[in-house]
């Protein structure tokens, strides 16, 4: 079980998740999306093989209206 | 005279008009909107994702980024250090390098930071970054900007969502005479006579979004911008006439009865 921080919301993971399955976890669109990890941001590549830790922050962000 | 090519960068875009895509009241007035206007390029921010919303409708779904450019942003950050974070999430996304610096001082009159500012074209200049740079009207900031390596100066017009409409038409003509680089009238516009006279100062272009979003008609206001930035630049490149001090009048005085 991984206890995680993601977009400012305490979450609790109970499987093993990679971020390629935390976005299909919550149907989002990887091609849409940005990534970041601990403050740095991850690679479109390496959703695969980044796996989710206990206590990461993770902010995911997509574009919206904007001036 | 300037050419009647709009060039940033190395992009040709075909209107001069750029649009925001904010303060809509949905995404579906926002694209009939931007298909109005007839811009090519509009401009979006970076936020995170609901992730309690799953159906929650993309502003990509309405907008094609393959079909219209989308011109990242960085409203709502007050430094450097966040519009950065923010432009390095926006490239990551799309692959977008041509973005809109906005590096804000102020919460009541969303003035630009200056100093911020240039901190921050500096390093997005340096990884690559085509920056089109949010500024205030001053002169030599404007000149400072170009030198850094911005792609486009973006001064005010007045402060951002005011719909005061042009307020330093000197600092502005300075702005323009001085630019080697595109000179986009960004923020203040209130309605389609203020980007027809941004435009006949000599602007390369005007950057809209309230005037449109928050008209009582969105989408015939956004005609009514596309239309008056063509008429703004033909009026500057047609040459105004020299204005007289008493009349001069229009019927020829020979062979009056």
């Amino acid at each position: 079980m991984a206890r995680i921080q993601l977009n400012g919301r305490k979450l609790e993971l109970k499987n093993r998740h990679t971020i390629l399955t935390l976005l299909k976890k919550y149907k989002m669109d990887s091609k849409k999306i940005a990534v970041e990890l601990n403050g740095k941001i991850i690679n479109r590549n390496k959703y695969k093989i980044v796996y989710v830790q206990n206590k990461d922050k993770i902010e995911i962000v997509h574009f919206i209206g904007g001036g | 005279m300037k050419k009647n090519i709009f060039k940033i960068a190395n992009q040709i875009l075909q209107s001069r008009l750029i649009v925001g895509t904010g303060k809509y009241k949905n995404f579906k007035e926002t694209a009939q909107a931007v298909k109005a206007s007839g811009a090519d390029m509009v401009t979006v921010a970076v936020r995170r994702i609901n992730i309690l919303d799953k159906k929650k409708p993309l502003l990509t779904d309405y907008l094609n980024p393959k079909k219209i450019k989308y011109l990242p942003n960085t409203a709502g950050c007050f430094n450097a250090d966040e519009s950065l974070r923010t432009l390095r999430l926006a490239r990551e996304i799309g692959g977008w390098k041509m973005v809109k610096l906005e590096v804000l001082g102020d919460k009541k009159t969303l003035y630009p930071d200056m100093i911020e500012t240039l901190k921050a074209t500096k390093v997005l200049v340096k990884e690559g970054f085509k920056v089109l740079v949010y500024c205030s009207d001053d002169p030599l900031l404007a000149k400072e900007l170009e030198y850094i390596g911005a792609s486009a100066v973006m001064p005010l017009a007045s402060p951002i969502g005011s719909g005061q409409g042009i307020q330093n038409k000197i600092n502005l003509s300075i702005i323009i005479k001085n630019a080697k680089v595109p000179i986009i009238v960004d923020a203040g516009i209130g309605t389609a006579s203020d980007a027809t006279i941004a435009m006949e100062l000599g602007c390369d272009g005007v950057l809209v979004n309230s005037a449109i979003a928050k008209a009582k008609n969105p989408i015939l206001m956004a005609e009514s911008f596309k239309n008056a930035v063509v008429s703004g630049r033909h009026s500057f490149l047609a040459g105004r006439m020299k204005r007289l001090f008493y009349a001069d009048a229009s019927s020829p005085l020979k062979g009056l009865i």
